[in-house]
Order: structure tokens, then C-alpha cells, then sequence
């Protein structure tokens, strides 16, 4: 089956119903084919990154150390965050949705962590934004992927909101809210992966 | 049979819609009304980009600066640029015809993500007008449409920085449009439509946006790097930082050759759509179609260094390009002869759309043919940056995706108004603007070849005629689109009726009324198997053909 556009009688109705909402298994679609898209902005990005550090040598005195502890300790916070979230999901999936609101508390509260640790690490940096080329770049890769577990923590919010018991919007029944900021969170886990062995460990 | 009538059942939607004219200045999520809205406001940055255009013709017909001041110059060639590209060819052979066509195509009633459709047309205007605006309020970008540091570091900020916000932002309305199209075709197909069924332009709109998803998001990393070494003085591309101008040429490159295909590929599908309806017989060769334009969404994906070849590119990764490119004539050529021998023995109708397509034909080979010859490494160092250039480049999206524009306009009026064009006018239209165009960009060629710079507002006199042959050119194009705005405003008001299928065509755009209803079929959408079975006599034509044999099965 490759469609489920209606196009018996009976069925029709049901499109029309809805008007034009759109449907939720194209919804998970074109949310995949976005971070598809997404990622190929981190790509230029890492990409940029490595063709500097191969024929751009740093000037005389210029400094660019990276320390490993925090950002290990920010690889730790996400993994465990998605695995959380996987939690989540699957409390939903069995009714049950006071243990999902907690998970995704904890999944936000992870991510939160994270963001204020890549903080810490910002202002103990030895360098900054303009310093040197490589400064700027490992700004820019991990500002914008910190951008992204902002966005990615608030729409956790929105969705453990949307999962209280009374009119929520996310139900065992129909989860799509979170079935997608869960999708979303695992992109941004996995590119931090890339981006802490590219930035970091390279 | 239960008969599906849409304007009342929607009325259950909280969302008001206005129904009359109005529609077409609302944020209505029907794909045609946003199909169109792409088209009427896409032609108006044309009309202000051809304006843009003359202008530049005219300060060219003298070698002299005299009709604007040099700075002047540089920003109206950037927004020509900018202009013509990111406001009239992708939104138009993606977002007009594209959100028009394709659910009809698919059998869907509306795109996949009718919101995001809506949200991805009305981010266009206000980053039309910002980019037009900023010329008047405080001088617009000054390093054309590339936008090269360091030329855009060094020139005026505000204008530059303007200009990369509005790409930013009619680079998103092509991602959300491109996600649209992918979703569409390959998940909200009819049941019973098979992929190998789609009409042409499917597969050409997938192949697009594949590309437009895989690329465009590169460079809106790129100008968000490039906005940071202006706003923030960092160094990214800025070499009296440490910087590096060649990544950005990578990276600009890596999605500006697939812009490209996104300005083509789609023009390829249009035609192959046209075609066939106007010579009376099946599309030549379907499963190479679809095998060829998936080969050059992938090689087109692997070639951007072509453009690089003077930028002290290593001679591996010359190598590497050239032959990549030449490659992609393959594909390309494919394509043309199947277009040739689709005509080959047709019942040809020589009315507008048929002879605009024709016009694209011999247009498009000629800039293919430049093309191959600008991807070998010697010839290209020789002629890098000057008006041979230019020429292939107009050969290719003027002579290319322009005029398959015009013909699908001539194609689908009908349909789009319920009304015909007028065919007198709509071949002076299509004669003017083919002799026009040849006489603008043939003899820059010549300029090119003998080393005449592009970009440039003074030039050296020994090129002064053929500057000016090329200029009444211009002139000619200008005049050309007269007879086609009387046309399409006269017809739209006073034009002979169409009816539901006034070219007897088999794609099931044509299997419902002129213009169609809101939800495209009142009842079902019918299962065409065969898009393209012509070739049989008109009085046993099955016009509503919703079953029927393989159509690319042998002996037909």
C-alpha cells in the first residue's frame, strides 16, 4: 500500500473532514527528509572545518586547545537523554502518561544540562569567536548545534505539555508530537557524535 | 455514486478561505491558487529583472560608463542576477508548475503538506521586496550573485547583508517546497499508480528536489559563515585573517552547479510533458528519461569544481571535474535525442507552445555544446570570466528553462483560466523573443572568445558594435513581452473558451474541468496508466483512459 489518499466514496469523506490537515505518516516523512537537509548544513560545516585544518596552518602564537572532560561529559548527557526519551515513547505507547511526562522532564532536564555545560565550557575556553580561523569555526559548528538542542529541549517542554492526562494532544493513541521531537532529538545526539570526533578527537 | 462536493464540506475547516480572486492574495493552502501565485509573482520580479537587464544593455551599448555611475553598475548586476534566479526561474519551473501539476499527477487532491506549501510561497515576496528595496534605501549588494569574499566583505555591509537574508530566505522556501514535492510524489500517490506510470515531470520534480535538499542547506551555512566574517569580523573566508576564499567557492559551488539543474531539470520534464500532447505521439524512450535525469542528479552533485578551475584548483581535481562533467553530457544528450525522435514522424501542431519548445530545443544544445567545451581545463582557463560565459549561461537558463517557461504558459493557460491564448500573438511572441535572444547572446560568444570581461561597465572599443548587436537584442527580448502580457490579460478577460481538454491531452491534468475544482475531480481521480498513449486515431483517443495495456511494452 503506498497511499492512503481516499479515493472511494465512502473514504473521501474522511479528506474532507480534515480539509487539509496533513497526515501523520507523511508528517514523520517530511521531517526525516528535513533533517536530511539539516544535516547537509552540518556537512558544510565540518567540511569547511576539515579543509581548514588541512591547508590552513594556525599563524605563529595563535591558540586553539580543546579540553576533553566536559565535552565527554556532554557526549554522556546526551546519549542518556535519548535513551530517556526512548523511555518516554515507550510509556506513551503503553497508556501510560504520567511515567512519559516524567521521562520527558528528565529528557529536557538532560538537555539543559548539556546546554549549560557547553556554556562552562564557552567561558573557560582559552580563546575566542575571531581569534583565529579555527576559533571560529568550532564556534560555529557547536553554536549551531547548540541551537538546535535549545529548539530540540523546547519542543520537549511543549510536547510534556501536551501530554498532560486532561486534553492533551499526545495520547497511546496518537503521539505524533512526540514520536517527532523524539526523531529530531536522536538527529541532534547523533551529530553531536560526529562533531565531538570530528572537533575534538581529529 | 456519492459525489464529493468540496466548497461545502470544507465549510467544517475553521479556517475561512476566500473563493473569488481574492484567494490569490490569501494564504490559501490549494495547491493550484499557490501554483499560481508562484507564476504571476514570479513573472513580476521577471518583469522587474528584465528591467534590470536593459539597463545594463543600454550602460553596454557605449564602452564608456555614462548611463549609470560604476557602483551603480555592480548593484544593478547583482540584482539581475540574484533576481532572475532566486525570484523568477526556480520559483517558477519548481513552485508554479510543480505545485500545480504534481498532485494532479499523482492523483492526490493537494500536495502532501498544503500548510508548509503556503508557508514556503509567502516567504518569496518579502524577500523579493527586501532585496529590491535595499537598492533604494541604502545601495544594494555590490558583488553579484556569487557573492565571492572578498569582494562581499569589502563592499558595502548593509546591502550585502540584506541580500544573503533574503537568499536565506528564499532558500528556505525552496527546502520546504522541495521536501512538498518528494513526500508528494513518492508517498500521496493514487493506489494503483505505479512510480514507472508518473508523467515525465514527476520524475524530473523528484530528481529537483533531491537536489534542492541535498544542497541548498550548504549554502545557507555558508552565507550564515559569510554574514559572521562581515557582522562578526571573523575570519572564515576573509585571507587578511587566516581566512580561506577557496572554501567558500567549494561551498557556494557544491549548491550553486545543482542550482543549475534545479533551474533545468524541471524545464526537461515541462517539455517532455508538451511535446508528446503537440506531435501526437508517446514519449520517446520513458525509461531512459528516468534513468537520465536520475544520473544527473547524482553527477550533478559531483561536478561544482568546474566552476573553479582558475582557483588554483590542484590538476587531480581538474582532472576529477572535467571528466565528471563531460559525463553529464550523456545523460543530457539522451534526453535530446529522445525529445528529436519523440518529434520524428508526429503529427506536429506548430502553435505556441509547440514552437517554444522547438525554440528551447535548438537553444539548449547550443548551450550544452558550450557547456562541454567549458569544462575542459585549457579552453576553460582561456575563457574564464569573460562573456563566453555569460553567453552559455543565458543559453542555458534563457534559451533553456525561459522558454519552456513561455511554452508551459501557452500549454496550461487553458487550463489554469479556461480560456485559450491567442495563437497570432503567441507566435509573434515566440519569434521575437527567439530572434531577440540570439541576437542578445549569440555575438557574446565572440566578445567572450576575443576577451571581452563579464562584470565590467567599460570595455574596450574594438568590441563596441557587437556590444551594440547585442544590446537591440535585448531591445527585441523587451519588446517581445508586449504581445504576451496583451496576450495573457486579453485572453483572461475575452478568450475563446477552452473547455476541459482542448489539446485532446492524456495527463490527468486535462481529465477534470478548466479551471479545475478545488479538490481537482468532483468524484474520484481517475487512474492513468498511460500518459502518453497517443498515436492512435483521434475517434478511438480514450480521452478518459483509466485502464489499458503497458504503455511502454513493445509495438506501439
Amino acid at each position: 500500500m503506498t497511499s492512503t489518499l481516499p479515493v472511494q466514496p465512502e473514504s473521501s469523506h474522511a479528506i474532507h473532514s480534515h480539509g487539509h490537515e496533513e497526515h501523520a505518516d507523511h508528517r514523520m516523512f517530511g521531517l526525516a527528509t528535513f533533517l536530511v537537509a539539516d544535516a547537509m548544513t552540518f556537512a558544510g560545516f565540518f567540511a569547511a572545518y576539515l579543509t581548514f585544518k588541512a591547508v590552513n596552518p594556525l599563524p605563529e602564537g595563535a591558540i586553539y586547545e580543546l579540553e576533553l572532560p566536559l565535552p565527554i561529559l556532554n557526549t554522556v548527557l546526551l546519549l542518556v537523554s535519548s535513551a530517556t526519551f526512548h523511555k518516554a515513547g515507550q510509556a506513551i505507547r503503553q497508556n501510560l502518561q504520567g511515567r512519559c511526562r516524567n521521562w520527558l522532564l528528565v529528557t529536557a532536564g538532560l538537555g539543559l544540562a548539556f546546554l549549560v555545560s557547553q556554556m562552562v565550557e564557552y567561558f573557560t575556553l582559552p580563546f575566542g569567536l575571531t581569534d583565529n580561523l579555527y576559533a571560529s569555526t568550532f564556534f560555529a559548528a557547536t553554536g549551531f548545534h547548540g541551537l538546535h538542542v535549545t529548539l530540540g529541549a523546547l519542543m520537549i517542554l511543549i510536547v510534556w505539555w501536551q501530554a498532560r492526562a486532561d486534553g492533551g494532544r499526545v495520547t497511546a493513541e496518537d503521539h505524533f508530537p512526540l514520536e517527532a521531537a523524539e526523531l529530531y532529538w536522536h538527529f541532534v545526539d547523533g551529530i553531536w557524535v560526529i562533531l565531538f570526533v570530528i572537533l575534538y578527537l581529529l | 455514486m456519492t459525489v464529493a462536493i468540496p466548497p461545502q464540506t470544507s465549510s467544517s475547516s475553521p479556517r475561512l478561505q476566500p473563493t473569488g480572486w481574492l484567494r490569490y492574495f490569501s494564504f490559501s493552502v490549494d495547491h493550484k491558487v499557490i501554483g499560481l501565485q508562484y507564476l504571476v509573482c514570479g513573472f513580476l520580479f521577471y518583469l522587474i529583472g528584465g528591467a534590470l537587464a536593459g539597463a545594463i544593455r543600454t550602460e553596454l551599448a557605449s564602452p564608456v560608463s555614462d548611463f549609470m555611475a560604476r557602483d551603480v553598475y555592480n548593484q544593478v548586476l547583482t540584482l539581475h542576477g540574484t533576481v532572475m534566479i532566486f525570484l523568477w526561474i526556480v520559483p517558477v519551473v519548481n513552485g508554479a508548475f510543480g505545485n500545480y501539476l504534481i498532485p494532479f499527477y499523482v492523483g492526490a487532491r493537494d500536495m502532501a503538506f498544503p500548510r508548509l506549501n503556503a508557508v514556503a510561497f509567502w516567504l518569496i515576496p518579502p524577500a523579493g521586496l527586501m532585496l529590491i528595496t535595499s537598492y533604494f534605501l541604502t545601495g544594494a549588494a555590490q558583488s553579484g550573485w556569487t557573492a565571492y569574499p572578498p569582494l562581499s566583505i569589502t563592499t558595502p555591509a548593509t546591502g550585502q547583508i540584506i541580500w544573503i537574508l533574503s537568499v536565506l530566505l528564499l532558500g528556505g522556501s525552496s527546502i520546504f517546497g522541495g521536501i512538498n514535492f518528494i513526500a508528494t510524489i513518492l508517498k500521496l500517490r493514487r493506489p494503483g499508480l505505479k512510480l514507472m506510470q508518473l508523467p515525465m515531470y514527476c520524475w524530473a520534480m523528484l530528481g529537483t528536489s533531491i537536489l534542492v535538499v541535498l544542497s541548498t542547506p550548504v549554502l545557507a551555512g555558508t552565507l550564515v559563515l559569510l554574514s559572521f566574517d562581515i557582522v562578526a569580523h571573523t575570519g572564515f573566508f576573509n585571507p587578511t585573517l587566516g581566512g580561506n576564499v577557496v572554501v567558500y567557492q567549494h561551498l557556494f559551488w557544491f549548491y550553486s552547479h545543482p542550482a543549475v539543474y534545479i533551474m533545468v531539470l524541471p524545464a526537461f520534464g515541462l517539455v517532455s510533458e508538451i511535446l508528446p500532447v503537440h506531435a501526437r505521439k508517446p514519449l520517446f524512450g520513458y525509461v531512459t528519461m528516468v534513468y537520465s535525469i536520475m544520473a544527473i542528479v547524482v553527477l550533478g552533485l559531483v561536478v561544482w569544481a568546474h566552476h573553479m578551475f582558475t582557483s588554483g584548483t590542484p590538476p587531480w581535481m581538474r582532472l576529477f571535474f572535467t571528466i565528471a562533467t563531460a559525463f553529464i553530457a550523456v545523460p543530457t544528450g539522451i534526453k535530446f535525442f529522445n525529445w528529436l525522435a519523440t518529434l520524428w514522424g508526429g503529427r506536429i501542431t506548430l502553435n505556441s507552445a509547440m514552437l517554444f519548445s522547438c525554440g528551447f530545443i535548438v537553444n539548449f544544445v547550443l548551450g550544452g555544446i558550450t557547456g562541454v567545451a567549458l569544462a575542459q581545463v585549457p579552453f576553460d582557463i582561456h575563457v574564464h570570466d569573460t562573456y563566453f560565459v555569460v553567453a552559455h549561461f543565458h543559453y542555458i537558463v534563457f534559451g533553456g528553462s525561459v522558454f519552456v517557461i513561455f511554452a508551459s504558459v501557452y500549454h496550461w493557460y487553458p487550463k489554469f483560466t479556461g480560456r485559450m491564448l491567442n495563437e497570432d500573438l503567441g507566435r509573434l511572441h515566440c519569434a521575437l523573443t527567439f530572434i531577440g535572444f540570439n541576437l542578445c547572446f549569440g555575438p557574446q560568444h565572440w566578445l567572450g572568445l576575443n576577451g571581452m570581461p563579464r562584470r565590467v561597465a567599460e570595455y574596450d572599443p574594438q568590441f563596441t558594435l557587437i556590444n551594440q548587436i547585442s544590446s537591440v537584442g535585448a531591445l527585441l527580448m523587451a519588446i517581445s513581452t508586449l504581445p504576451f502580457l496583451w496576450n495573457v490579460v486579453q485572453s483572461a478577460l475575452s478568450g475563446k473558451p477552452a473547455g476541459d481538454n482542448p489539446w485532446n491531452a492524456l495527463t490527468p491534468e486535462w481529465l477534470t474541468s478548466s479551471p479545475p475544482p478545488v479538490e481537482n475531480w468532483i468524484g474520484d481521480a481517475p487512474l492513468v496508466e498511460e500518459p502518453y498513449g497517443y498515436g492512435v486515431p483521434m475517434d478511438q483517443l480514450d480521452l478518459t483512459a483509466t485502464s489499458g495495456r503497458d504503455l511502454w511494452s513493445s509495438g506501439k
